[in-house]
């Protein structure tokens, strides 16, 4: 039966995928595939499509592959499966928390992640921002996006030496749209 | 919705009580549903989003916890998006809380996916969406670069702590230059290794045990 399929399917990509959405992509790839739920131009076009639209990507690729299988039930069952496991560890973590918090061999492990994951995310910023410049068109450099990630990044931190708060980060998503709608084309 | 409960007159201080439950858990949905709404491209888009609203102006969560919970999110399983706006929501209103937090957060995708996938079939053949998400894009390598430089504005400068920065820099760096298939779990898990092999030599954990 395709739902318990989904739900078992699904409830696995949750359970293992560590380390967020990019990471779980060969994972999601194994189930769908292996459950012969549709074919790998398919799948690749969902995965596409969930990385172009707003939410978690897991979410949206659970969602999108259960709607079409099973239809509205089949995109619930997916999507609650994705999602149970990390709900459910973070409810069991965050009760057990204040006991960890306290101890000094925990907060030594987290002494050693902390920095770890600054480094992480820089690079991960750094390195998309590059991906966004230089390697996507054929010529090896995109004059465009590089002239707009300057735009973007002077209006991002330049406003707060302008303004008190600066702009949001949502205000510049909704900037950052309609730039790419003026530039690119509708 | 706060100075709404304020001005109601209350029977009794058990509904009003009630009433400020109420206005939390709906804050807490409209936030992530917010928040669900803005994230693109994978969980550190959302760091600079929820240290704005959940940090800043709401003040749900300290900057600390923020570090905390992201760094638990990576090495447990699960989108980092649904484990944070777990988190959020039962340090507000325990389980409720996270259930409201967490639905705020996947409402938003599964409706555009639902939708998307019975009626818009050529949803990335669609110029202005494309476009648009050109230039999202640009902005969330800058939204993610933001997240990294505020966490490292308030991460204390010592040695230690500067170099497991650096090394898991360069070694984030280079798997992605290199398009290793090395998870960034493997990184973490070293770097929280090398935290508990430092703080057993240091000696600490045996001067603290004489004290006692």
């Amino acid at each position: 039966m395709i739902y318990l399929e989904l739900l078992i399917g699904f409830l696995e990509v949750g359970l293992f995928s560590f380390g967020g959405g990019y990471a779980a992509i060969p994972l999601i790839r194994d189930v769908v595939l292996s459950h012969g739920w549709m074919d790998d131009a398919t799948l690749s076009h969902m995965i596409a499509v969930s990385e172009s639209t707003p939410g978690p990507m897991m979410v949206n690729l659970a969602t999108y592959v259960g709607s079409e299988k099973g239809g509205m039930l089949g995109a619930l069952i997916a999507t609650t499966a994705v999602v149970l496991p990390a709900f459910l560890f973070i409810l069991l973590i965050t009760a057990l928390l204040k006991k960890f918090v306290k101890n000094r061999h925990f907060q030594a492990v987290l002494n050693g992640m902390k920095p770890s994951i600054v480094g992480i995310i820089f690079a991960t910023g750094v390195f998309m921002a590059m991906q966004n410049c230089f390697w996507k068109i054929e010529s090896g450099v995109d004059a465009v996006a590089i002239a707009l990630t300057l735009v973007l990044g002077v209006l991002y931190f330049g406003s707060r030496k302008v303004m008190e708060k600066g702009l949001t980060p949502i205000q510049l998503i909704c900037i950052s749209a309609g730039i790419g709608v003026l530039v690119y084309g509708i | 919705m706060v100075t709404e409960t304020t001005n109601v007159v209350m029977p009794a201080a058990k509904t009003h009580e009630n009433i400020e439950d109420f206005s939390v858990i709906g804050a807490l949905f409209l936030t992530f549903f917010k928040i669900g709404l803005f994230t693109f491209g994978g969980g550190y888009a959302m760091l600079p989003l929820i240290e704005n609203i959940c940090v800043e102006k709401k003040k749900w969560i300290t900057h600390e916890e923020m570090m905390d919970i992201t760094v638990i999110a990576e090495s447990t399983p699960g989108p980092i998006a649904i484990n944070l706006a777990t988190y959020v929501g039962y340090k507000q209103k325990k389980t409720v809380g996270a259930l409201f937090a967490t639905l705020g957060m996947v409402i938003p995708s599964f409706c555009i996916i639902y939708i998307i996938s019975k009626f818009l079939d050529n949803y990335l053949e669609i110029t202005w969406v494309a476009s648009a998400f050109r230039g999202i894009k640009i902005a969330v390598a800058l939204l993610i670069i933001d997240a990294a430089l505020k966490m490292f504005k308030k991460m204390k400068k010592k040695p230690f702590p500067l170099v497991i920065m650096s090394l898991s820099l360069v070694a984030m760096m280079t798997i992605n230059m290199l398009a290793l298939r090395i998870s960034s779990i493997v990184i973490m898990l070293t770097a929280a290794l090398i935290g508990l092999v430092a703080f057993l030599a240091s000696g600490n954990n045996r001067k603290e045990a004489v004290k006692k």
